[in-house]
């Protein structure tokens, strides 16, 4: 794997849980983050990601060299302004029928996740995990290593912060496929067709104009 | 372990033609009555409000049932507690529980659908404080004593009586529907409610460790182990490759229906039979359905798993074939003693 690493996960519901196990289990210290009681975040960790650390969410960023935003969208205005200076992937989609109207958020001309990025100040905000649903990520996982694993888009705007983030998905035994910038990441967005579609990195390049595949270090 | 037949009512659609409500609402009190007959612990009854589920009030459809049943547990899956005032769903459940001599089992959620909050005057972003508190209302109607209360989404309630009293010591089995979510599990824990965990999405180790988050949180609030429950899609025939022809369809409607209107991926026969292989869609012969059901209850420590059965367009002998199979070849085989005493109590 790549260097271990500390990585912050804002949200504790379904799509927290399910990274915060695989980074666990490939060796990266994993702190879970959430607004909720700290008795019951620590509850939650203890049965559902044993090994990882529960921390409000200022406290985890500071501890981190990664922060993943886990959480709706529409929860995202209420996070405190730490993101400035910490490699941070969002992992968040839009869903109407239960974010309800986002007008802040939603803007026909760019990425959703270039409002995130706005929205609290990111300085190196990556997109990924966010197309791939927590069951296929538990799934895959669980399957352990494949010699033809899934596809996972990252896009950032600064291929540094993009490679971080690369490397981390590549620690637990996906392929992540390169896109070159925030603004291209609107292709892993809910409604196009990578989302949710279980491909390879072959298969997702094929479908992807601008991407760039990474050499791929798989999990043991 | 215990076997519940669960259903969203939806509306079978055949050439297109989407058969009309009132008959797909008669279609299920047969269906459950014949749920009764085999052998099944419970039918659960989703809230929904949508011409493809046309059911704004599962307690009615229940009430119905109740009326030709003797013994199966009558729940909703779920009740939309956010969105309905506790005390009135309260009063009808306890209807519901006298008619059908204590067999009323409300499951309160939050729902996967959220027209409600547009139907009744909601507002989307109180979506947490709305079930949050509503939910702890309704502990204190449960007691069935004079309740005082006050909060911000409904108004106080000074000395208010309730009625009927239910016909169950304790006020009214109550079960809570999680999504997923494991702070919702830590949720009903502090009630001490039953819990019932939707499968979709989830793998078996995962459930486990719901289980084990479930009993910790309540040994820390110094709760008593209620049931647990786990609901999943399945449909059963006489043989896995009839099972699996017969439910394709219906799978292949209502995903690209959801897929539309959720943004995931289109299924393809090729996921369907994955999700039958590696998630919990079980479908397939009796003796197929039942070794998975087995190896649930000795991986998860689960109490009862309900079938969600909604086939759509399917003829109606298959669909009651599926019912009678899951009735006599898998929850008759998997009934262990402590069930008898928990389905009698």
């Amino acid at each position: 794997m790549n260097a271990a690493r500390t990585v912050a996960i804002v949200g504790a519901g379904k799509l927290g849980t399910t990274l915060a196990r695989m980074f666990v289990a490939t060796g990266h210290r994993t702190i879970l983050a959430g607004r909720s009681d700290p008795a019951v975040l620590g509850l939650v960790v203890g049965a559902v990601v044993p090994g990882a650390e529960a921390m409000a969410v200022s406290d985890a960023v500071a501890a981190s060299d990664i922060a993943i935003l886990a959480l709706p969208l529409h929860r995202i205005p209420e996070l405190p302004p730490v993101f400035s200076s910490i490699v941070t992937i969002d992992a968040t989609n839009y869903w109407e029928p239960t974010d309800g109207a986002l007008p802040s958020f939603v803007d026909p001309t760019r990425s959703l996740s270039e409002s995130v990025r706005d929205a609290i100040g990111a300085g190196h905000l990556v997109k990924t995990f966010n197309h791939v649903g927590y069951h296929d990520l538990d799934l895959a996982f669980e399957a352990g290593t494949s010699r033809d694993p899934l596809a996972i888009g990252v896009a950032g705007d600064d291929l540094r912060d993009t490679r971080i983030a690369a490397e981390l998905v590549a620690d637990v035994g996906f392929a992540p496929v390169l896109l070159p910038s925030l603004a291209a990441g609107r292709v892993l967005e809910a409604g196009h067709p990578l989302f949710g579609a279980p491909v390879t990195a072959r298969e997702m390049i094929a479908q992807t104009e601008d991407a760039v595949a990474v050499a791929v270090t798989l999990r043991n | 372990m215990l076997i519940g037949l669960q259903t969203f009512v939806e509306v079978p659609v055949r050439d297109g033609i989407p058969q009309p409500h009132g008959e797909t609402l008669r279609q299920t009190v047969d269906a459950a009555v014949l749920a009764e007959r085999v052998g099944l612990h419970a039918i659960t009854i989703g809230e929904h409000h949508r011409t493809d589920y046309p059911v704004p009030s599962p307690e009615m459809l229940l009430a119905a049932i109740a009326a030709r049943t003797e013994r199966i547990k009558l729940g909703s899956a779920v009740t939309v507690l956010s969105t309905d005032d506790p005390v009135r769903v309260y009063e009808r459940f306890a209807m519901l529980d006298g008619i059908s001599a204590g067999r009323a089992e409300p499951m309160l959620g939050r729902g996967s659908f959220t027209e409600t909050f547009a139907l009744y005057g909601f507002d989307l972003a109180d979506y947490d404080q709305l079930f949050e508190e509503r939910l702890q209302l309704w502990s204190l109607l449960k007691s069935e004593e004079a309740v005082t209360w006050s909060g911000k989404t409904r108004p106080a309630l000074d000395d208010a009586r309730i009625f009927p009293h239910s016909d169950t010591p304790g006020g009214l089995t109550t079960w809570v529907g999680v999504g997923g979510n494991p702070q919702s599990v830590v949720r009903a824990a502090a009630y001490g409610y039953n819990l019932m965990l939707a499968g979709l999405g989830m793998t078996p180790a995962r459930i486990a460790q719901y289980v084990d988050l479930f009993d910790r949180a309540l040994e820390q609030y110094g709760r008593p182990r209620p049931l647990i429950g786990l609901s999943l899609t399945g449909h059963l025939a006489d043989t896995d490759r009839e099972a699996r022809d017969q439910a394709w369809g219906p799978y292949f409607e209502r995903m690209s229906k959801l897929s539309v209107e959720r943004g995931f991926h289109v299924p393809t026969r090729a996921s369907f039979e994955q999700s039958i292989d590696h998630s919990l869609n079980l479908i397939g012969a009796a003796d197929t359905v039942r070794e998975r059901v087995e190896e649930l209850a000795r991986s998860t420590r689960i109490d009862r798993i309900d079938f969600g059965m909604d086939t759509g367009g399917l003829p109606l002998e298959v669909k009651h074939r599926s019912i009678e199979l899951l009735g006599t070849g898998v929850a008759a085989a998997v009934a262990t003693p402590a069930d008898g005493v928990l389905a009698g109590s």
